[in-house]
């Protein structure tokens, strides 16, 4: 079993879940002090991670053309808000603080920038540009900073299991060698993309 | 001891009455899903709803003291994972330690020990004196100690699999611990087919690659940057018997290397096209289960299932392999009994999500069933669990075995929280389910459910995450006879790893012989006139003995021979002449007389490795009698 690996195949979720997370998210979402536990540290974290994979995601369903980025947005999507709510269910029950960063871009200019940054994370530029582009020149944008996107959650996993006294809760160890896991996969699948953005990965 | 049904005749025909009136009791066929009993059981930890057909819960136990969490019943820390069987004992992994139950009565079974030493999954193998367990998590200590390692790069840490010599049962002693890279998510047995002082264990990690400072030569870098990768490998383990303490890794097999040579030559990861599975990369054997007496072994490989030639134990080869655009991870492996027919696991969302609501692909999170001919396999079928779930209930296909009815396959399979579910695969292109056993949600969103479900020995012993340790039993429905349940019965091993399939054999018996009556007559396979003649002279030989018994039954034999050619499943009729010929040859009706209980006689039976047939009353002198079949 890998029991925090969260692949829907439709959306488990509704948007209203998030709409919910972002309207009380007016405000720097890292000001509170640093918790000591370098698990609940991680999670927060990666909530913060995923969040911004979803301000990704959310730009691309109106600037790109290509039925496949839309899948792949789409399976980005749902994985990632899965993730959030496994996370935010973890936090809770440990009375820890939940984070709740900005899901749009709107979001993201009504305050603050993008709350806590974490490794691979798109700059405010960054974003921008992104927001900025449209057609083959977004996929081609989106897929090179979703990778290195994606590549920052493996950072993240890396320094957890680097860092004294992390990683020793089953559900922590299960849950950072999924998304291990689970980025991995998709960043192999992005690569695919973008060096034959004109044809699906094909099966071997 | 647990009440056993003696049933006075055991065809499917003598017992129609009995069928009707079981439905009439409130059973309901199976395959309807939306008005399936299963759908909308009430949720709880301790008092969720029960659904069932064609099983019966014998008994339930909840964990041991020191094996959960008082305060959260569904930590995962404390999660049972899978089991393994010698005698009467049940070794039930988890992530916690080990449980090991006696289940010498099956109706009451007795917690025998236990062993805290954490790590998970806790995959445990039982072989002859010495216990296998997979640790992955970077809690694991060495010392089995419950307080986790601290540093990152640590002596004390251990991931591997831990050996114990369990000669003594209440003080195992941990004799070898070998370490790997990624620590073992599973193993599986395998013995070294010339030399029965060595087994050999493969090693399935799935996990993060350690350091190369804690385990020299790790590297978890891509194949391109590094071809001592230990990604894209299984490990394999020797172990000499006579001492296990010098257990070692002794090859790293690349399974998934394609013709040049490149280690990463299957599935590399993504979807197949619009509206498929998203598939992970096969970097990595989730199961392996090995088929000795075939020379072969199904790998459930992440992204591919493939077929390994084990002939050679220490140089497993990869023979074929298959992709499915329906299947995100390839997750386990189970043959049927000839070894014509696999079928792979797909667990889609790890095991900790819903996969199984009806807004979900059937062809998503079930089993694929595959024909196989030697080295190719075609894609036969997708077999779920019909009954939807709801979105509390963590759910995919998960860990399972054959039930060995003769002359049909049939799996018994654990879904999490969807229960355990018995199909028929005997068509592998129409699976189909004849038995379940499904409780309702555990309270508070927890994971958990059945890790896996197995028969041994004619019950079905089912590991539940949260709630403990089941045991189940078949019981008779349209699609199964007591005659083939206790066919199945009579198929006894002395020691059972799931991942290391056994040939199953039936003895000649009565019983095996009254099991493919009631299968020709559920599928009609011999005409009802003759199939009636067929069970009346079974019935009638049966009470013979002696000379008159076997020249009976030779009779019976060369009639059936006649039969087949006409017969709509001449293959069946052929089984049944052939195990009534083994009959004529071996027949040897033990009788049992006054001042002896059903329940002695019955026992006396088993005694004998025999199972208790009839009860008469004669009218003569009101004497009891029963018989025991083979």
């Amino acid at each position: 079993m890998r029991p925090a690996r969260h692949r829907p195949y439709r959306a488990a979720l509704p948007i209203a879940f998030f709409a919910a997370a972002g309207a009380s998210a007016l405000g720097p979402t890292n000001a509170t002090a640093q918790d000591p536990n370098p698990d609940v540290r991680f999670v927060q974290g990666m909530i913060h991670h995923h969040a911004q994979a979803l301000v990704m995601t959310d730009l691309l369903t109106s600037r790109s053309q290509t039925e496949a980025m839309h899948l792949l947005a789409e399976r980005i999507t749902v994985s990632q808000r899965d993730e959030i709510g496994l996370m935010r269910r973890w936090l809770t029950a440990r009375q820890a603080d939940v984070p709740q960063p900005p899901v749009t871009l709107d979001q993201t200019a009504g305050h603050h920038g993008h709350g806590m940054m974490m490794p691979g994370m798109l700059s405010d530029a960054q974003l921008q540009q992104l927001a900025a582009a449209s057609g083959a020149e977004f996929d081609r944008l989106f897929l090179t900073f979703m990778i290195r996107h994606h590549e920052g959650a493996l950072t993240m996993v890396t320094d957890l299991f680097a860092t004294p006294n992390a990683g020793q809760d089953s559900w922590i160890y299960q849950f950072a060698s999924d998304v291990d896991a689970d980025q991995r996969a998709e960043i192999a699948r992005m690569r695919q993309m973008l060096t034959a953005t004109t044809e699906p990965p094909h099966r071997r | 001891m647990p009440r056993r049904v003696i049933t006075p005749i055991r065809t499917l025909l003598a017992g129609a009455g009995l069928l009707a009136a079981v439905h009439a009791a409130g059973a309901q066929p199976p395959n309807r899903a939306f008005d399936d009993p299963r759908v909308g059981l009430g949720a709880g930890t301790a008092d969720a709803g029960v659904a069932l057909y064609g099983l019966a819960l014998v008994a339930q136990r909840g964990k041991a003291g020191g094996f959960f969490n008082p305060a959260a019943a569904g930590d995962f820390g404390f999660a049972n994972s899978d089991l393994a069987f010698q005698g009467t004992l049940v070794f039930q992994g988890g992530y916690h330690g080990f449980q090991v139950w006696d289940v010498a009565d099956p109706a009451n079974p007795v917690l025998r020990t236990t062993l805290v030493c954490p790590g998970g999954q806790g995959d445990p193998s039982v072989y002859g004196n010495l216990l296998f367990f997979s640790v992955e998590e970077t809690r694991g200590r060495l010392d089995c100690g419950p307080q986790g390692v601290q540093d990152t790069v640590s002596a004390e840490r251990f991931r591997g699999v831990r050996i114990f010599d369990i000669s003594n049962l209440d003080h195992p002693v941990q004799v070898a611990a070998v370490q790997t890279c990624r620590g073992s998510h599973t193993h599986t047995l395998v013995p070294d087919p010339s030399d029965p002082g060595v087994l050999y264990v493969y090693v399935s990690g799935t996990s993060i690659v350690r350091s190369p400072s804690e385990l020299a030569g790790c590297s978890g870098r891509p194949p391109e940057e590094d071809p001592n990768t230990a990604l894209f490998r299984i490990e394999v383990i020797r172990v000499p018997l006579a001492a296990p303490e010098r257990a070692r890794v002794v090859s790293a097999p690349r399974l998934f290397a394609d013709s040049t040579g490149a280690v990463a030559g299957l599935w590399r990861g993504g979807i197949h096209g619009p509206d498929t599975q998203e598939t992970s990369e096969t970097n990595q054997c989730h199961d392996i289960t090995v088929y000795p007496e075939m020379g072969v072994a199904a790998g459930a490989c992440s992204g591919n299932g493939i077929l390994i030639d084990i002939r050679d134990p220490a140089n497993p080869k990869r023979t074929a392999e298959v992709s499915d655009p329906n299947f995100a991870y390839w997750h386990s492996a189970t043959f049927n009994n000839d070894a014509t027919t696999v079928i792979y696991t797909d667990e889609w969302g790890g095991g900790g999500a819903p996969r199984c609501r009806s807004t979900d692909r059937p062809q998503w999170g079930a089993d694929a069933i595959y024909r196989r001919d030697g080295r190719k396999l075609t894609a036969a079928s997708f077999f779920k669990l019909p009954a939807p779930q709801t979105s509390a209930e963590n759910c995919v296909a998960h860990n399972g075995s054959l039930i060995p009815v003769p002359g049909r396959d049939i799996m018994v399979q654990a879904w999490y929280q969807g229960g355990i579910s018995v199909f028929d695969f005997t068509d592998p292109a129409k699976p189909m389910e004849i038995a379940y056993f499904d409780r309702g949600p555990l309270a508070d969103s927890a994971l958990g459910g059945h890790w896996s479900a197995y028969w041994y020995n004619g019950y079905i012993y089912g590991s539940a995450i949260v709630r403990g340790f089941d045991v189940l039993k078949l019981t008779p429905t349209e699609h199964l006879s007591q005659n083939e349940i206790d066919a199945a019965s009579l198929v006894r091993l002395d020691q059972f790893n799931p991942q290391l399939q056994p040939r199953i054999v039936w003895p000649a018996s009565f019983v095996v012989a009254g099991a493919y009556v009631d299968q020709l007559v559920r599928n009609q396979g011999l005409s009802a006139e003759r199939i009636a003649q067929v069970a009346r002279d079974l019935e009638q030989a049966e009470h013979l003995e002696g000379a008159e018994q076997q020249s009976a039954l030779t009779r019976l034999a060369v009639q059936l021979d006649r039969d087949a050619s006409q017969a709509a499943d001449a293959t069946r009729v052929r089984a049944l002449a052939a195990v009534v010929r083994d009959l004529s040859t071996s027949s040897r009706p033990v009788s049992y007389g006054s001042g002896v209980t059903v329940e002695e006689a019955a026992a006396q039976c088993r005694a004998q490795g025999t199972v208790p047939s009839s009860t008469t009353t004669r009218a003569a002198d009101e004497r009891l009698q029963m018989r025991c079949r083979r």
